[in-house]
């Protein structure tokens, strides 16, 4: 069986603050992370390697700074890494970056293309399935567990909102992962040793099977009007006191605020 | 000269980190209170390399240096003590030597399974009546054919009874001193092989600390590591990379009281404002600080120059007593500034502290090193 999997390099955004004049990351100091959800994605991957015996590609499109999940997830026992690297890329928003992805996997063949559900920075969670659209396949999302028959088909358990959906879905698709579905393997020392010894792919415009009107700015039809932080609360008062006080406060704070 | 980390440090480096709060972190505690082995994080540790770190791989090792191996170290000892200890006796003192001085049989034997964590390793050299002066070793190996019968006993061994690999040191000669100890290999279940009491200990309480007691123990002469009467040398070759481990462990500790502190001294308030704005506070921490990363330098390059084959045995004395004795005074400052609370086990700082002051005594005292770099000065 062949993967592919969808890596993006994020802010952690745990420890990520706004800028509350600019409305704008303040990335400095700030770690960069493999997108929580993909390493579900990768990890799922993985195991699909261990049980039935797969080669896994993992691709990123990203600055050149984003080689390092790329490495991380050699060391987690990736067999391929592509890196999507060109200025005509630059500027994309989800449709762009999307298109830029689905012309990479055009050169590519896979019985299973893996993406996370969403990126804790853009948190759009559209790539995945616009990649599927472009594409043309069978898409599958809020993906928590998945089983293959060793033949063709997969079963595949997703995560709505009020439960579980069994489905069988017939390779190749599309999927995309939630982190919870999994617990993420730590890289190897022997896969960091190897990860950087190992040559990860830079593929640019001329390496991929897409329409450059698609790309970058031009390929984006979202234009961001405005950015702003929500205005952070102050913080609440605390008063230990008796239960029958406790009520006493309350009512009277809810007097003051016209509530009551 | 470049004193930053490669990228592929970096990246063992924050992995090591994760693994460390997530994995090790949690149970510290517990593991000090409960003088608990914590065999669960070995098998953790086992499955992801931390055990063959500088292990070739032809031998089921990860393929990495020793630089990597203290950072190793160093992070897992900046969150517990114990953890940092069971890795370094295991890789410094039993891996190593079978790996530079065991046989082509021997290390297809004993590395992969030391490397993956399916057994643990430790190292007995000291006896009740050789400790520093470990040359006073009253162990006897009596040949007897294809055999040796071993007689005596060990004391303070760490990994004792956990370690299924045991590196042994035995009089073969008593007439010779020093040139008639040869070393041994010895796995736990060879009969005439036991353990005797558990050390109840001030720190790094999860380590078993035990006695390893040979009555006619037979060994068969192909478990010999090394030649014949040059066990002495292997031993203090031994201890001089083993010194690099525990300088970094001194080295973790220390890091893991500065970090506890600082969260510490930001939060506490006296007179109004938190006592990291007390100008005594912030120079106790410069101190602590600027310590730690000489310690940290030193500990580096004697790992440098072991991994490029430069002489290092002066470099790894000098790390492991400048980090030690860094260790014992940063974990007492940092319980100076969490007042009485660091005094308390409801603050990881006071186990720091006691965990630190091992370090200035295993693998060689404080003295010891002092001996071993005014010698090199005074040749
Ligand atoms: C209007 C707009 C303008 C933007 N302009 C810029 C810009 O100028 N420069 C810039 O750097 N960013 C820009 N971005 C951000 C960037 O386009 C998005 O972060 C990116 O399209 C992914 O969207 P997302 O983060 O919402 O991912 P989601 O759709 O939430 O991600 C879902 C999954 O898709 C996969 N995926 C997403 N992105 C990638 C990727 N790059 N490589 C591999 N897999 C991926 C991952 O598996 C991920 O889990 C812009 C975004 C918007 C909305
Ligand atoms: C927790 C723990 C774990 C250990 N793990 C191991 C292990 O895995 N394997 C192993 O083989 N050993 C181990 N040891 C033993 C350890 O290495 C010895 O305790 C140490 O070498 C000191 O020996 P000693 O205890 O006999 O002290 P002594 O040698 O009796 O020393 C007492 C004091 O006298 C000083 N001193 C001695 N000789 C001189 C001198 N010539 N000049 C100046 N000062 C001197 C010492 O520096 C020290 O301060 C461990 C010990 C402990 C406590």
């Amino acid at each position: 069986m062949k993967i592919v999997v969808c890596i993006k390099q994020v802010p952690d955004t745990t420890e990520i603050k706004i800028d509350p004049k600019t409305g704008t990351l303040i990335r400095e100091g700030v770690p960069s992370i493999m997108n929580p959800d993909d390493k579900g994605g990768l990890e799922m991957a993985l195991q699909l390697k261990e049980e039935n015996g797969a080669h896994i590609t993992v691709i990123t499109m990203g600055p050149p700074q984003a080689d390092l999940i790329l490495r991380e997830a050699f060391a987690m026992g990736a067999d391929r890494a592509i890196h999507l690297s060109d200025r005509k890329f630059a500027g994309a928003d989800t449709l762009a970056t999307s298109s830029a992805l689905a012309g990479a996997l055009r050169k590519l063949d896979f019985d299973l293309l893996i993406t996370g559900r969403q990126a804790i920075d853009g948190d759009t969670a559209q790539v995945g399935p616009q990649i599927a659209e472009h594409l043309d396949l069978p898409q599958v999302s809020y993906l928590e567990d998945l089983k293959f028959d060793g033949d063709k088909t997969f079963t595949m358990k997703r995560h709505i909102e009020d439960g579980y959906q069994m489905l069988e879905v017939e390779a190749p698709c599309v999927v995309t992962v939630i982190s919870s579905a999994n617990t993420p393997r730590y890289m190897s020392v022997g896969g960091i040793v190897d990860a950087y010894q190992k040559e990860v792919e830079v593929w640019g415009f001329n390496e991929i099977d897409v329409d450059e009107a698609d790309l970058g700015l031009k390929g984006s039809p979202t234009s961001v009007y405005k950015a702003f932080a929500r205005g952070l609360k102050p913080a609440g008062e605390l008063y230990e006191v008796s239960t029958d006080e406790a009520v006493g406060i309350i009512i009277k704070k809810m007097k003051e605020k016209f509530i009551l | 000269m470049n004193f930053s980390l490669t990228k592929e440090q970096e990246l063992f480096q924050q992995m090591i980190r994760d693994f460390a709060e997530n994995e090790v972190k949690p149970i510290a505690a517990e593991v000090d209170e409960q003088e608990r082995f914590p065999a669960e994080t070995v098998e953790k540790m086992g499955k992801i390399g931390i055990l063959g770190i500088p292990i070739p791989k032809q031998y089921g090792g990860a393929g990495g240096d020793n630089l990597m191996y203290s950072i190793a170290v160093e992070e897992l000892s900046a969150v517990c003590g114990t953890t940092g200890v069971i890795v370094s006796a295991h890789t410094s003192l039993c891996a190593a030597p079978i790996l530079e001085h065991g046989t082509e049989e021997q290390k297809q034997k004993y590395l992969p399974k030391l490397a993956s964590g399916e057994w643990l390793g430790a190292f007995g050299l000291t006896e009740p009546n050789a400790g520093t002066d470990a040359a006073g070793q009253q162990t006897t190996a009596i040949e007897d054919g294809d055999n040796y019968i071993i007689n005596g006993s060990k004391i303070f061994i760490t990994n004792a009874g956990y370690a299924h690999v045991y590196v042994i040191f035995a009089m073969t000669d008593r007439s010779k001193g020093t040139r008639g100890i040869t070393a041994f290999i010895i796995e736990k279940d060879t009969p005439g092989f036991s353990f005797g009491k558990k050390e109840k200990k001030m720190g790094i309480r999860g380590s078993a600390t035990c006695e390893l007691i040979f009555e006619n123990c037979v060994l068969p002469k192909t478990n010999m590591l090394g030649k014949l009467n040059k066990g002495f040398g292997i031993a203090m070759k031994t201890l001089d990379g083993g010194r690099i481990g525990i300088a970094a462990q001194a080295l973790g500790i220390a890091q893991g009281a500065i970090d506890e502190t600082v969260k510490y001294v930001k939060e506490r308030k006296q007179f109004g404002r938190a006592i990291s704005a007390f100008q005594n506070t912030q120079f106790q921490l410069a101190d602590m600080n600027t310590k730690t990363e000489a310690s940290r330098m030193l500990v580096r390059k004697a790992a440098y120059k072991k991994d490029n084959k430069i002489a290092y045995s002066v470099d790894a004395a000098m790390a492991k007593l400048y980090a030690a004795e860094t260790a014992m005074e940063v974990t007492n400052k940092a319980v100076q500034l969490h007042g009485g609370y660091g005094y308390t086990r409801e603050y990881p700082i006071e186990r720091m502290m006691r965990d630190a002051k091992i370090t200035e005594i295993y693998e060689g005292t404080s003295e010891v090193q002092k001996m071993v770099i005014s010698a090199n000065m005074l040749k």
